[in-house]
């Protein structure tokens, strides 16, 4: 018989019922909450007379509609009465039903897929949902996790558990050493580019090889995020020293004795050597080139030094319309060079490049540089409020404010404009974002997906330019 | 939930690939804290030639007349017609809410993203996967013909087009019986409870650290 792998792993060890329909009841370890996806949830266990199952699995906080600047004032200092409402109320919700919250004014407050590792809320091991399909983050832990609809939010609530049927594998294999300035983005948005947008349905993802192997914590969270990008839910990495000096000391994570229990599970959450995959998938790290999408779905997408495709020159007929009515969305013209692409705005933020890392990187490429005066605006957004703190105390905050960016408080601000930060129609923004979709930062806006050091050097040139070439 | 078994009716098209929840309902309305009430708001950026607000009242609104849901002979329409990976993106369940809410019943494409295919069963709504050549056909059909409707039969797992032409499709049996009886899956799930606790109970032993509380600390 065949080893496991990883997925099989947490799959067998959070299986609480195989039903004999081929459906499974599967225990959910984490459950992570925020104000969009959830007010009908708890609204539905109010109306059943139900109460949660296991209060200690569930963390929340608001994200996607706080407001990133004038947070002094809280709740008052959202504009929207709409979002306010929402923001309430999950207070309200989770006050209620007695569920953890970082609430607004809370420094522990951020992007629900930045605080969970930061708090070691997320560990290797667990299975971990959230309503929102960005989970998938926390795969970067060895666990298994991915996104929910609200109905199973109220699932998971009442229950601890899910009904589910198992994936396939894949094994995304990055062989090889990656170049400088090439990123955690940069990997993920080559894959996308490779396998498509639906390449990833139906399997969970294993992202493995020497290049993920080599990257940090905060750059494999960057790939798992985006898994679903390329139609997995779950993307993962397999549990290694990396992971374990990373949640090692969190304010959640295992103390002393456990401590040492917990390393040694954990030491198990990889891949048997002779696990089976249904589909494997190989990159040569040495390939990869900065990306920039060019398109309105992920997998459209060049390195910097490409072009604008051509809709001629391909044969898929679905396909090619599907490249004529993104050109036409984005007002590009086929065969221009990436790097002529100009911009309106820059956005450094959101689930998938706003952690510390990722602030470093894109303050190392402005640094004693100044924004070019065609933007109308850059802002950085970090991911938290510790995140901010962080960043701070090394000074970073200074070094984006005297290149002329915007430094703001945390959120998932312009990744989907659900508060005040938002692109004008026609505008081009270089953004560290994950989905360029119709519409996404903005009626009528035009979202380029990049890494955080792509999206500097563009903030600075006015458009797009070889990060790898700019710093020199 | 409501159930499903028969359905018959009007078949809408909707000839581009890669639809995304963003698309489906843009993100300006995911802040209403109710389920319902999305149906004015589908597809709202292709629908409508101004830019949407929460607040509006969308009888008032300028419709684009080259959008399909606005021509009159699609406009009841309860089946969509969809192209390759339908649903992608986003998790929200307000992309089902909204199409629901709309009118539609069922959705047929050749393939759907897995977080809204596993969505629209929760809300009654059934999405059909057929290959890529029959979802051509159709498309075709429906061009062809005004007021072309299709009848789909979900406990014999077919699609019956009008000149009487049969497809069968698969659907996952636990997701069936759901649909077809209109059960709670919390209360299936909770005749479970004891297996629940034990699984609990065994891994509280294994891996006591999952169970730490967190806490205000």
């Amino acid at each position: 018989m065949a080893g496991k792998t990883l997925y099989d792993k947490l799959w067998d060890d959070h299986l609480v019922k195989q039903r004999d329909d081929g459906s499974a009841l599967i225990y959910i370890d984490r459950h992570l909450l925020h104000e969009v996806t959830s007010p009908q949830a708890f609204e539905g266990l109010r109306l059943a007379g139900r109460r949660p199952w296991r209060l200690d699995a569930n963390l929340a906080t608001p994200d996607h509609n706080v407001p990133t600047t004038d947070r002094a004032r809280g709740i008052d200092g959202i504009v929207d009465p709409v979002s306010r409402i929402q923001v309430e109320t999950l207070d309200r919700n989770c006050d209620e039903f007695g569920i953890l919250e970082f609430k607004i004014k809370d420094q522990r407050q951020g992007i629900v897929h930045v605080i969970g590792p930061e708090q070691g809320a997320t560990l290797p091991g667990m299975t971990i949902v959230c309503g929102d399909s960005h989970t998938s983050t926390h795969g970067a832990f060895g666990t298994l996790a991915h996104g929910i609809g609200t109905s199973e939010v109220e699932h998971v609530l009442a229950t601890q558990c899910l009904v589910q049927k198992k994936m396939k594998n894949m094994l995304v294999k990055v062989n090889g050493k990656l170049g400088p300035y090439v990123t955690g983005k940069d990997v993920v948005l080559a894959i996308i580019g490779k396998i498509g947008t639906a390449g990833g349905t139906g399997y969970a993802i294993e992202f493995g090889g020497e290049a993920i192997r080599n990257l940090s914590m905060e750059a494999r969270m960057t790939i798992c995020n985006m898994s679903i990008e390329a139609g997995a839910r779950v993307g993962m990495v397999a549990v290694d020293d990396t992971t374990i000096n990373y949640v090692k000391g969190r304010p959640y994570a295992p103390k002393g004795e456990q401590w040492e229990a917990a390393v040694a599970a954990w030491k198990d959450l990889h891949s048997d050597a002779d696990a089976e995959f249904d589909k494997v998938v190989e990159l040569d790290a040495a390939d990869i080139k900065p990306q920039v999408t060019w398109g309105t779905s992920p997998e459209m997408v060049a390195g910097v030094d490409g072009q604008v495709p051509d809709p001629g020159q391909e044969a898929d007929p679905i396909k090619r319309e599907g490249i004529v009515r993104a050109l036409q969305y984005m007002g590009l013209k086929p065969n221009m060079p990436i790097s002529e692409i100009q911009l309106d705005r820059v956005f450094i933020g959101s689930c998938t490049n706003s952690r510390i890392e990722d602030l470093r990187e894109a303050a190392a490429v402005v640094k004693g540089r100044k924004v070019s005066p065609t933007l109308k605006q850059a802002m950085v957004v970090p991911g938290s409020g510790l995140v901010k703190a962080q960043a701070e105390q090394e000074g970073l905050d200074r070094i984006f404010i005297e290149a002329g960016l915007e430094w703001r408080d945390p959120g998932c601000s312009m990744c989907l404009a659900m508060n005040a930060d938002k692109l004008g129609q026609g505008e081009h923004c270089a953004s560290t974002s994950n989905r360029n979709f119709e519409g996404r930062q903005g009626f009528g806006g035009r979202t380029h997906l990049v890494s955080p050091a792509m999206a500097a050097a563009a903030a600075i040139a006015g458009h797009f330019t070889d990060v790898r070439e700019f710093v020199h | 939930m409501r159930a499903f078994s028969h359905h018959k009716g009007v078949v809408a098209p909707m000839d581009r690939s890669n639809v995304d929840t963003d698309l489906i309902i843009p993100k300006q309305f995911l802040k209403s804290i109710k389920r319902t009430g999305f149906g004015p708001n589908l597809f709202d950026a292709l629908r409508y030639l101004d830019e949407g607000r929460p607040d509006q009242d969308c009888s008032q609104r300028p419709l684009n007349p080259d959008f399909f849901l606005n021509q009159p002979r699609y406009r009841d329409a309860s089946v969509l017609l969809a192209r390759r990976n339908f649903g992608c993106g986003s998790s929200r369940e307000h992309a089902p809410w909204a199409l629901d809410d709309y009118g539609f019943r069922v959705i047929i494409a050749p393939s759907f993203a897995d977080i809204f295919y596993n969505n629209c069963f929760k809300n009654g709504l059934l999405p059909i996967v057929l290959d890529e050549e029959t979802v051509d056909k159709l498309f075709a059909e429906v061009a062809e013909q005004e007021g072309y409707q299709i009848e789909v039969d979900l406990p014999a797992q077919e699609v019956v087009t009008p000149s009487g032409e049969r497809f069968s499709f698969e659907v996952d049996p636990f997701r069936k019986h759901c649909l077809v009886n209109g059960l709670d899956d919390i209360g299936v799930t909770l005749e479970d409870s004891d297996a629940i606790k034990s699984y609990e109970a065994a891994r509280r032993q294994s891996a006591p650290w999952l169970f730490d509380a967190i806490t205000h600390s």
